[in-house]
């Protein structure tokens, strides 16, 4: 990436990902050298949060475990406290690969757009495949999301993402959910007039079991409910 | 067999139930999470109300005479359940906000014994904007 001004910071929330997480450090400072990182302990009750300062991150840990939005969400707000510009956010199991940050860093500017997802289907070629229950649960959401926004989106359910930091700004407030965002945030992100674009990227199969839900019936009641009274919100005016 | 009356008030009721838990979703004084208990006895009402040979047959199912006493009987386990659910997450609340005065308390003895390593994080100062 070129010369800029922007002073980046990846947040990575980790629950007992020792193991796992200080790779995930080395992958980011390696293909992202010019980002601080951030890994935000959820609460683990293993040698996470030390695996990650001996990988050279920083580390903020919450004394008990408070959920993956709340995890995020303390990571936007000490971007925002410490003069961020840009924020990025990737998971702590090792499933994102960071060399696509830069690529979504590049978007991020090219594109004009406030939010960049990085989604495992938009290149279709197969090289991800969720299981059945989950890919009915995304394909819906994602369809759904789609037609609400009417902008094309995949993959509502990544964790992959980069943002201009008035977006962690909005996510500071009580809008953003303790438990997981989806695809009732970004409808939130674009009825309050941010630009949310995804890039191809393509991820590791998870290690065995998921950060993030997605085909219990709680989640897809939750999400039909979270999106509709979304809609039933009256429109914020949060975007500058 | 219940007077019209009593379903329009009953049809009535149950939606105007589901309506406001909505409405407090709506204005984040309820969260999704704790919606589903509250939601799904509204929807149960409904059903009632409207289908009438539910109750009847459920009446029969659990061998009570009296169509009310079938929706005292369901409505009381409804109640247990939701009593458990509160006494669950009140006994996990207590134990997370005892962790977190410990917390507390651990930090303000940090803060008297400054520890040689601290002010790692404030490397990025310009610009503090409070949140």
């Amino acid at each position: 990436m070129g010369v800029t001004s922007d002073n980046v910071l990846i947040i990575i929330p980790a629950y007992n990902e020792e193991g796992r997480v200080g790779a995930v450090v080395q992958d980011v400072r390696s293909t992202f050298a010019s980002a601080d990182v951030l890994v935000v302990d959820d609460g683990s009750a293993d040698g996470t949060a030390a695996e990650a300062l001996r990988a050279g991150a920083m580390s903020l840990s919450l004394p008990v475990n408070a959920g993956y939005g709340a995890a995020l969400q303390t990571g936007y707000k000490f971007a925002v406290r410490n003069g961020y510009t840009i924020v990025g956010q990737i998971d702590g199991d090792g499933q994102h690969r960071a060399e696509y940050l830069a690529t979504m860093y590049k978007a991020l500017e090219d594109q004009d757009a406030d939010v960049i997802v990085g989604s495992r289907f938009l290149d279709r070629d197969g090289h991800y495949r969720p299981s059945r229950a989950r890919a009915v649960g995304i394909g819906l959401f994602a369809r759904l999301a789609s037609l609400i926004t009417g902008e094309h989106i995949s993959d509502p359910t990544s964790g992959f993402q980069l943002m201009r930091i008035g977006v962690a700004r909005f996510f500071c407030s009580d809008v953003y959910p303790t438990d997981y965002p989806d695809a009732d945030i970004l409808i939130l992100l674009h009825r309050t007039g941010y630009r949310v674009r995804e890039v191809p990227v393509q991820m590791r199969p998870s290690p065995g079991r998921s950060m993030h839900s997605g085909h219990s019936p709680y989640y897809v009641y939750k999400m039909l409910l979270s999106i509709f009274v979304t809609l039933l919100r009256p429109r914020a005016n949060g975007a500058s | 067999m219940i007077s019209t009356n009593l379903r329009i008030i009953a049809i009535a009721g149950s939606l105007a139930l589901l309506l406001f838990i909505i409405e407090l979703v709506r204005r984040r004084r309820l969260k999704e999470e704790y919606s589903v208990l509250w939601v799904t006895t509204a929807v149960v009402l409904l059903l009632l109300a409207i289908w009438g040979g539910l109750l009847r047959s459920l009446t029969h199912g659990i061998g009570a005479i009296s169509q009310a006493s079938t929706l005292y009987f369901f409505g009381l386990i409804f109640v247990v359940f939701l009593l458990l659910h509160f006494s669950l997450r009140v006994s996990q609340l207590e134990r997370r906000v005892i962790t977190l005065l410990q917390e507390i308390a651990l930090l303000g003895e940090a803060h008297r014994d400054p520890a040689p390593d601290a002010g790692r994080q404030q490397d990025k100062g310009a610009a503090r904007d409070p949140v």
